[in-house]
């Protein structure tokens, strides 16, 4: 397997090229995408290799993702661009009273293969209204699946998984990891939607973790290997289908869990996952379950302010301490 | 327009009579708008509705016994007993689904209509909503897109007065729905909606300017919602001789059977005939939903996510 290294952008492209080529009811909608590949180049190519099936719209995110709907029921697979993740909330009936129930209340007569692409995340000093994440809404929509990436290994591997899939896929990409490097195969290959990896192994403690998540804990891990504890990262890169068993397996290990995050704490993925570990892996756990995640409140503009409210590594490695009694 | 009134009627009866479960809402007196659009329409053309649905399924062909089963609850319904009233739909006529939310079908359509348009077949896509609909932003959205692209769509506003218990004057800054058809550069029609033949020509006119790619159409069928907004509604909001005034002479079936009288193309003899067949048709559909089994509470489960 040719490996070479590449961006998330330039892998998500790459994986974008290969599937449009191969089924050529696959077409992207959304705002401003043809003249700049995307506002964030993520598109690169596509406008000049695929013309009239990477398609400007209106600013109509409700329309947008309806259309989204209607495609996808009558033979097409759309991939809506939903420019900021956060505009989500204009197209929240679509998504969540249309696409995730559509095929659930006609009795399973239809399949609605879509994915939207929702670029998230904070730390560009974007403020409120461009910075959240906000993946869990969904995941506490039946109907629905949620894909979260991290490295750009993982976004070709996924958004491939995503585009096949006869269902409904939220698929949010960071914005501060497009740029991030790491290495892609060349091949056509496909990551199961619902399949956790284990990134780095260790014994003491389980790092739980996606998207940016994933790379807070790659530091504090090594800063934690230097205080003699060893952890291990999980990288869930799906919340829903959720690979319990990755998770299981990594705690009936360590004993110990961290989930961390982006997204604010409160009804955060996390919770979620620390509830169903107390209710599965009551026997497995020697520690509490800590939760990393932003503090709650909305996304501050100003860089001290914004730095404070989101998670750090210092918050993952305090947060194994604490739980490892070291 | 007979085996619809006669559905909705059954539907009414049985409701009343606790044998349908949860809410229903009846298109009593706009039957020539579901039946007159939808008889221009083919097979394969796509046609969403609203929670006011049951005659636009009638009328695109759907199964009477499966309907009926669909509002009983039952496991032989079109979704199995988990859509109801407001979300059935038969995607093997087009019917891209009933929609529980209002204004919800004007995206959908829009994506259908785009979808005709990339895989370039001459289809055409139908959205039928109600005048409470026109005011929800969704509906700026979808009919300006479908204006910019000239997607074969037809947006039906089935403007029949009353915006569930808000007066047509109380929600709307237009009397005349189609005028806001002008703000989006696509031709808007005014139709007396209780008059069939009205109805047919307009579409028939508007299906065609969307198969030769010449865009959308914005069509207002003007009628009237008889029953309540849903079976059980108190009706504080109107009087009985506002009613009335929409009974009788201008029931649109009774216009319609008063033409084909006149014309001799429909005698008495005949008119109970049609009666009698539908109401033998009605009839087996209730048997048969009557008959069926509930679905089993673990097929609550099921239909949620498919396999790839």
């Amino acid at each position: 397997m040719t490996e070479r290294i590449l961006s998330s952008s330039a892998a998500l492209a790459e994986a974008l090229h290969e599937e449009m080529r191969r089924d050529e009811t696959i077409f992207i909608l959304g705002e401003d995408l043809v003249s700049h590949a995307g506002i964030f180049g993520q598109f690169k190519g596509i406008p000049e290799n695929f013309p009239g099936r990477i398609i400007d719209t209106p600013i109509s995110e409700a329309c947008i993702a309806g259309c989204g709907v209607g495609a996808a029921l009558t033979g097409m697979r759309p991939i809506i661009d939903f420019h900021f993740s956060d505009f989500v909330t204009c197209g929240m009936d679509e998504l969540c009273n249309q696409a995730a129930k559509i095929r659930y209340m006609s009795g399973g007569q239809v399949k609605l293969p879509m994915v939207v692409w929702c670029p998230d995340g904070a730390g560009l000093r974007a403020a409120a209204q461009h910075s959240q994440s906000l993946e869990a809404w969904f995941v506490h929509t039946p109907g629905l699946k949620v894909v979260v990436p991290s490295d750009p290994h993982d976004v070709k591997g996924l958004i491939k998984a995503a585009i096949r899939d006869d269902n409904p896929v939220m698929f949010f990409q960071h914005k501060k990891l497009f740029a991030k490097e790491g290495p892609v195969p060349e091949d056509d290959y496909v990551i199961s939607l619902g399949q956790a990896a284990v990134k780095r192994e260790g014994k003491d403690v389980s790092l739980l973790c996606y998207g940016a998540g994933y790379y807070l804990c790659l530091e504090a891990a090594e800063a934690l290997r230097q205080m003699e504890i060893d952890a291990e990262i999980v990288d869930l890169r799906t919340l829903k289908p959720l690979d319990m068993e990755t998770v299981a397996a990594s705690i009936s290990k360590t004993h110990r869990a961290v989930i961390v995050h982006e997204a604010c704490r409160t009804g955060g993925f996390g919770a979620e996952l620390a509830a169903r570990i107390q209710d599965e892996l009551f026997d497995e756990v020697d520690a509490p379950v800590k939760r990393v995640g932003a503090k709650d409140v909305p996304i501050p503009f100003s860089p001290p302010m914004e730095d404070f409210v989101l998670p750090s590594v210092r918050d993952v490695i305090e947060a194994a301490r604490a739980i490892t009694y070291r | 327009m007979v085996t619809v009134r006669q559905f909705e009627t059954m539907a009414g009866e049985y409701f009343a009579a606790g044998k349908i479960p949860g809410f229903i809402h009846l298109s009593i007196g706009q039957e020539a708008s579901s039946v007159g659009v939808c008889s221009c329409l083919r097979p394969d053309d796509y046609v969403i509705t609203t929670h006011r649905g049951h005659g636009h399924m009638i009328a695109k062909g759907a199964d009477l016994k499966r309907m009926a089963a669909e509002l009983f609850g039952k496991k032989t319904g079109y979704c199995k007993g988990k859509g109801g009233s407001m979300h059935i739909a038969d995607f093997s006529i087009g019917i891209l689904g009933a929609n529980g939310v209002v204004a919800g079908g004007l995206p959908i359509i829009t994506g259908a209509g785009l979808s005709i348009k990339m895989r370039k077949t001459d289809q055409v896509a139908v959205c039928f909503f109600g005048d409470g609909a026109t005011n929800r932003g969704p509906v700026h959205e979808a009919m300006n897109m479908a204006a910019i692209w000239k997607l074969p769509v037809l947006f039906v506003v089935e403007n029949n007065q009353w915006s569930s218990t808000t007066p047509l004057k109380d929600s709307c800054s237009v009397v005349d729905l189609y005028k806001r058809a002008a703000g989006y550069n696509m031709p808007g029609e005014k139709v007396d909606g209780n008059d069939i033949l009205s109805v047919r020509k307009v579409t028939a006119k508007a299906v065609d300017r969307a198969r030769a790619g010449e865009g959308p159409t914005f069509i207002e069928n003007k009628t009237y919602r008889i029953k309540g907004h849903f079976e059980g509604d108190p009706q504080k909001y109107r009087t009985e001789e506002e009613v009335k005034s929409w009974q009788d002479e201008k029931d649109p079936l009774n216009r319609f059977s008063r033409v084909l009288f006149k014309k001799r193309f429909l005698s008495r003899k005949l008119a109970d005939q049609i009666l009698a067949e539908v109401q033998s048709k009605l009839n087996e559909a209730v048997t048969f939903a009557e008959n069926s089994p509930f679905p089993e509470p673990e097929d609550a489960l099921t239909d949620l996510y498919i396999d790839s």
